[in-house]
């Protein structure tokens, strides 16, 4: 097909079927890239099963001070914007998971008393199987960021489909993910809950100016709430996934629907054309790109 | 000496903060003056590091001690560093917090909560 597109799969909360959807999606085109940006729990490599042909460490720069040099001026905890300094005495005290490694005490500090060191945070694999670049960050156990990673694995090389696994979630890093972003997934379960979270995965994709559609996943008889949420709010609804048995025993093995089922190897397949069509047509449409 | 704690409000009457980083005012009680002076936390509207920012104002204070319901461990390892003790708040007003402490009635406070900051 040759598109040239990056698609953010994102949903307030975990457990709705981004995974899912965005391995199968990223199984049924010819040539994709399928990132995994939930660093805290990657499992992507469940399904995909690459073989890792890369693999580096992504670090981040914390302050460290010498406290020789350091006169007790207090021009660094004054300036923290995050409180990540205090200044008892002489001792300057640092907070590193505090800090958002900004870097403006090393910066302003007039005796150059503050430097900065480079602190492992997690790491990126690079993997390929069959037609899929495999791309996936992991963040070290007791970290409580990982923009960093998911910066670095929008750095990396792709192909001209993307297909971006989001963390749970709407914050700094789910716009890190929408933020490079041509178009937006948004995977939905029929409940309140699930509702709740879809307004606030497509509260930011509106504010972000990025177009977006929702997938109902897991749908059943009777009312879904997450449906309403999306007619009420001119929220394009892409398709439903109805709720399978058989799917989600698939996906609890590690398989990949699309390769253990006729059925949804077609059905993710007209879904992958949707997306891409709704993706083109909100480029062709915005002039600015 | 003088010993700070979390209010709601600027009375003696005033119910302890449940917060300690984000109470709105600190009752400071000089125990040789015998005086009492409120002062705003300007920390209470932190986007983050409130524990911190407080702390710090607190040890700027020159107190000596600090009684809360609860402390987090950032907060609690800058008081430590600026030697300030730290006791375990009563349900009790101010006043009366002040009463208890004067007696001798306060333990101190040993458990500290890794924080309530989530991510960035």
């Amino acid at each position: 097909m040759g598109t040239k597109a990056t698609i953010a799969v994102l949903s307030g909360k975990g457990g709705t079927g981004k995974t899912l959807v965005s391995v199968n999606l990223a199984a049924v085109a010819a040539n994709a890239t399928y990132i995994d940006c939930d660093t805290e729990e990657p499992n992507g490599h469940i399904f995909i099963k690459p073989t890792i042909v890369g693999e580096y460490v992504v670090t981040e720069p914390k302050p460290v001070v010498n406290q020789d040099l350091c006169d007790g001026c207090r021009t660094c905890v004054d300036a923290c914007a995050f409180n990540a300094l205090a200044l008892i005495g002489k001792n300057l005290l640092i907070f590193d998971e505090i800090c958002h490694s900004c870097g403006l005490c090393t910066y302003i500090c007039p005796k150059g008393a503050l430097r900065e060191e480079q602190r492992p945070l997690g790491i990126v694999k690079r993997g390929r199987k069959n037609g899929i670049t495999f791309l996936s960050g992991e963040m070290k156990i007791g970290e409580s960021s990982a923009v960093p990673i998911i910066k670095a694995l929008m750095r990396e090389q792709s192909t001209d489909l993307v297909i971006i696994d989001s963390p749970p979630g709407s914050g700094c890093l789910v716009t890190e993910t929408v933020g490079n972003a041509d178009f937006c997934l948004l995977v939905a379960e029929p409940t309140i809950f699930g509702a709740h979270n879809l307004a606030m995965a497509h509260e930011l994709v509106t504010l972000m100016g990025k177009p977006s559609a929702v997938l109902l996943n897991k749908t059943q008889e009777g009312e879904n709430p997450s449906e309403i949420y999306a007619k009420e709010h001119g929220l394009k609804i892409i398709g439903s996934l109805p709720y399978d048995e058989h799917l989600a025993l698939l996906s609890s093995d590690g398989h990949l629907a699309v390769e253990e089922d006729e059925h949804y190897h077609t059905y993710f397949k007209e879904l992958l054309e949707a997306i891409t069509k709704e993706a083109r047509h909100a480029s062709d449409s915005d002039p600015q790109r | 000496m003088i010993i700070a704690v979390p209010a709601e409000e600027k009375s003696l009457d005033s119910a302890i903060c449940v917060s300690f980083g984000r109470a709105p005012v600190y009752c400071l009680y000089d125990t040789e003056k015998e005086t009492s002076t409120f002062l705003d936390n300007k920390a209470a509207e932190a986007p983050g590091g409130a524990g911190i920012q407080a702390a710090q104002f607190l040890a700027d204070q020159k107190i000596d001690s600090l009684i809360t319901f609860r402390l987090g461990e950032n907060a609690s390892n800058v008081l430590s560093a600026a030697n300030i003790s730290m006791l375990k708040a009563p349900n009790l007003s101010i006043a009366d917090t002040i009463a208890n402490f004067l007696e001798g009635k306060l333990s101190s406070l040993n458990e500290v909560h890794p924080g309530f900051h989530h991510g960035h």
